[in-house]
């Protein structure tokens, strides 16, 4: 480990902050860095330590080894009410013997404020509450609720905001209005947002740096777009969008294309998108996003474009999503290749049973290490589709963001 | 119910059909249904609770003696004549009544918070000990408290060695070297007697109360003491309310305290009552003191319900 030096533009470092409980470790020791002004997103399926690491920031947890800096300032042994963040709870916890007023004044009062009318008001009115301000909690919706929970951390303005799952508990429309205000909210008042959520799609709509945390350890962290276009393991791969992930050998390399044999077909994947070791004679996993690929009858064969990855195989499954057609494929290179298919021209030919040859840009290829489970990353989608399964289904999402 | 079903139809509609007998006379069973299963406590009320009270009232007015019996004469001069001679005792009752009750919110708060914050997986087991002087009765356990505070006993010699008596005596609370016979004595008594009715609420309500609420508290700049004083404690009030409640009318009118802890400087208005009804046989004082004790109590719980302000938690 070494000496924490936290840069001035950090809002949050964590530097080798680490929790156990006893046998168990909930977070593996982590270095992150959240920028200041930043939506940061920690991302994963439940258990995955995401949330005890939000809570290690707010001081509701004591990290097990490591130290954590807001702003520069070491605050490992800080309890939470000297600590300059706030957190908006999964479940709110709002006061109930106060009404909104009051829930949303208790940070000002408590450091001393006396007149804090003009501040409740602004963020009553920022949150659009300003009438219901004599309510008490539990005569609120859930929309209502969640907003004056945001209102009563944000009025603090603290150097860093937590969020922990502060959707979970609404539904698929208010979350998206949620998930919008939140955002619009961040840019008005410019605070450092550190949001917890096992929803890869909310992830990607709200933040600017997403984390992808799995069993105590960060998998992953960047853009949303590098993270979905440029997976680095196959849990990534699995449980953002959906991968089709392909077992090939290496056989050889030129002009930065590396070629791949897999099922006795030829693949290509640029060098640059492997991120495993790739000799000749290595194995790698390939893998494809579903939207990327091109599906065509078997007749239509002569018309693909030469110099594209190319599997022949027969349509298994298909079903209609509105926006788009999935497609499963069972081909050589792998029994259920997934591929979704914009609802631009219907063909009225691919229907299952069909002959059809799959292709598409070997520039669309990423090259994985074989060395992993190919499967991680599921379990995680198929507890969480469980869970949630009334709101949302995976990869119809994922489907509506690659017609998009 | 009842209101919609004999509504004139809109005339457009053809009229609903009737609902059919069966139908009509099931919901004549739902709608009586509440008012039979009233009966069993509405009864056990008007027997041991409005005939006594009507009785107590009417001899409460009567005159009389016992060779020649009472009759009702209105005689409204003996709650006049009781308050005068016993307003000590009441007095005295109730300020040993409220002492008790606010050493029992000293003693049980902190405990029944510890048992509903704290004790994890000990909690059922607090929770049994603190029932479980129950399972003796009142007289014994009272009666106990005199053994512990007898004169030559171990407890009272130790407070004279500390010279702990001393100080309580300069108080005016003990006399002399004895605990027993005095206001502390009593005090005591009713303080152990009664705890259990103050803790078993308290834990009850703050037992409801969400631990996340603590952490949201501290998220927002409160130190653990005022996360107390400004969510714990105003989210315990009901707890509170029904414990003081619970603890201060029942000591109110406790005899077996006095009686057996203190001597006839202690006395309290239920050993008055007590002896009015039983050794005196002047039924009429001790049924107007009954009332007054009552009409006391009743006056000093609804103001106090009113400062508390219990309805708005709920």
């Amino acid at each position: 480990m070494t000496s924490p030096t936290p840069a001035a533009g950090d809002a949050v470092r964590l530097t080798g902050t680490a929790k156990s409980y006893g046998a168990f470790t909930a977070v593996h020791p982590l270095d992150l860095a959240v920028p200041a002004g930043s939506f940061f997103a920690l991302l994963g399926a439940s258990g995955c330590g995401k949330t005890t690491t939000l809570r290690m920031i707010a001081g509701l947890e004591a990290p097990t080894a490591g130290t954590v800096h807001l702003g520069g300032q070491d605050v490992t042994a800080l309890p939470p009410y000297k600590r300059p963040v706030n957190t908006v709870f999964q479940n709110y916890a709002l006061f109930p013997h106060l009404d909104v007023y009051e829930n949303v004044a208790f940070g000002l009062r408590r450091r001393g404020i006396k007149s804090v009318r003009k501040q409740v008001g602004e963020m009553l009115d920022l949150v659009q509450l300003g009438p219901l301000a004599r309510r008490r909690p539990h005569q609120l919706s859930g929309g209502q609720q969640q907003r004056v929970a945001v209102a009563r951390a944000l009025i603090n303005r603290p150097q860093v905001l937590l969020l922990d799952e502060p959707l979970g508990a609404l539904d698929l429309k208010l979350r998206r209005q949620m998930q919008l205000e939140l955002k619009r909210i961040q840019t008005e008042v410019g605070i450092t947002f550190v949001h917890v959520t096992h929803d890869q799609e909310e992830a990607m709509t709200m933040a600017d740096t997403v984390a992808v945390m799995n069993a105590g350890r960060v998998e992953q962290m960047g853009a949303p777009a590098d993270l979905y276009e440029n997976p680095a393991s196959t849990f990534v791969a699995n449980f953002l969008g959906t991968s089709n992930l392909i077992e090939a050998e290496v056989a050889g390399e030129e002009g930065g294309t590396l070629h791949l044999t897999s099922g006795g077909l030829r693949l290509s994947l640029p060098a640059a998108r492997c991120r495993a070791q790739a000799a000749v004679g290595d194995r790698v996993l390939a893998g494809v996003r579903p939207e990327k690929i091109t599906l065509a009858h078997r007749d239509d064969e002569d018309a693909i474009p030469a110099g594209r990855n190319r599997v022949p195989g027969r349509i298994v499954d298909s079903s209609f999503i509105g926006v788009s057609t999935q497609y499963v494929v069972d081909s050589p290179v792998c029994p259920d290749l997934e591929v979704f298919v914009p609802n631009v021209g219907r063909d009225a030919r691919l229907a299952p049973g069909a002959p059809v040859v799959l292709h598409w840009d070997p520039e669309h290829t990423f090259g994985l290490d074989a060395h992993q489970d190919i499967d991680a990353g599921l379990d995680g989608l198929e507890a969480e589709a469980r869970g949630a399964a009334p709101e949302r289904a995976g990869t119809a999402a994922t489907a509506e963001e690659a017609a998009v | 119910m009842t209101a919609a079903a004999t509504e004139p139809a809109p005339p457009a509609l053809p009229a609903p059909a009737a609902p059919p007998p069966a139908l009509r006379r099931a919901a004549a069973r739902r709608r009586r249904t509440p008012y039979l299963l009233l009966i069993a406590g509405v009864a056990w009320l008007l027997v041991f609770f409005v005939a006594p009270m009507i009785y107590q009232a009417s001899t409460s007015v009567q005159t009389g003696d016992l060779e020649d019996g009472f009759k009702v004469t209105w005689h409204f001069a003996t709650y006049w004549d009781a308050l005068t001679a016993y307003w000590p005792h009441f007095v005295r009752s109730l300020v040993y009544s409220g002492i008790a009750t606010a050493l029992c919110l000293l003693i049980g708060y902190p405990l029944a918070y510890t048992i509903a914050f704290r004790a994890g997986r000990w909690r059922n087991v607090v929770l049994v000990l603190v029932i479980a002087p129950f399972f003796t009765s009142f007289l014994i356990r009272t009666l106990a408290w005199e053994t512990i505070l007898a004169d030559q006993g171990p407890v009272v010699s130790f407070l004279n060695d500390i010279h702990l008596l001393d100080a309580t005596s300069w108080l005016g609370v003990t006399q002399g070297h004895r605990v027993l016979a005095t206001p502390l004595a009593v005090v005591c008594g009713l303080t152990y007697n009664f705890l259990p009715f103050m803790i078993l609420p308290l834990y009850t309500s703050l037992e409801r109360v969400d631990g996340r609420l603590h952490e949201a508290a501290g998220d927002l700049y409160a130190t653990p003491f005022t996360t107390f004083r400004k969510v714990t404690f105003p989210l315990s009030m009901p707890g509170v309310v029904a414990g003081t409640l619970l603890t201060f009318i029942p000591a109110a009118g406790d005899y077996i305290n006095a009686e057996l802890l203190g001597s006839t400087n202690q006395q309290m208005i239920g050993n008055v009552i007590e002896s009015q009804f039983l050794r005196v046989l002047d039924y009429p004082t001790a049924a107007a003191l009954s009332f007054i004790l009552m009409a006391a109590i009743l006056l000093i719980v609804s103001l106090y319900i009113r400062r508390a302000g219990t309805e708005e938690l709920v």
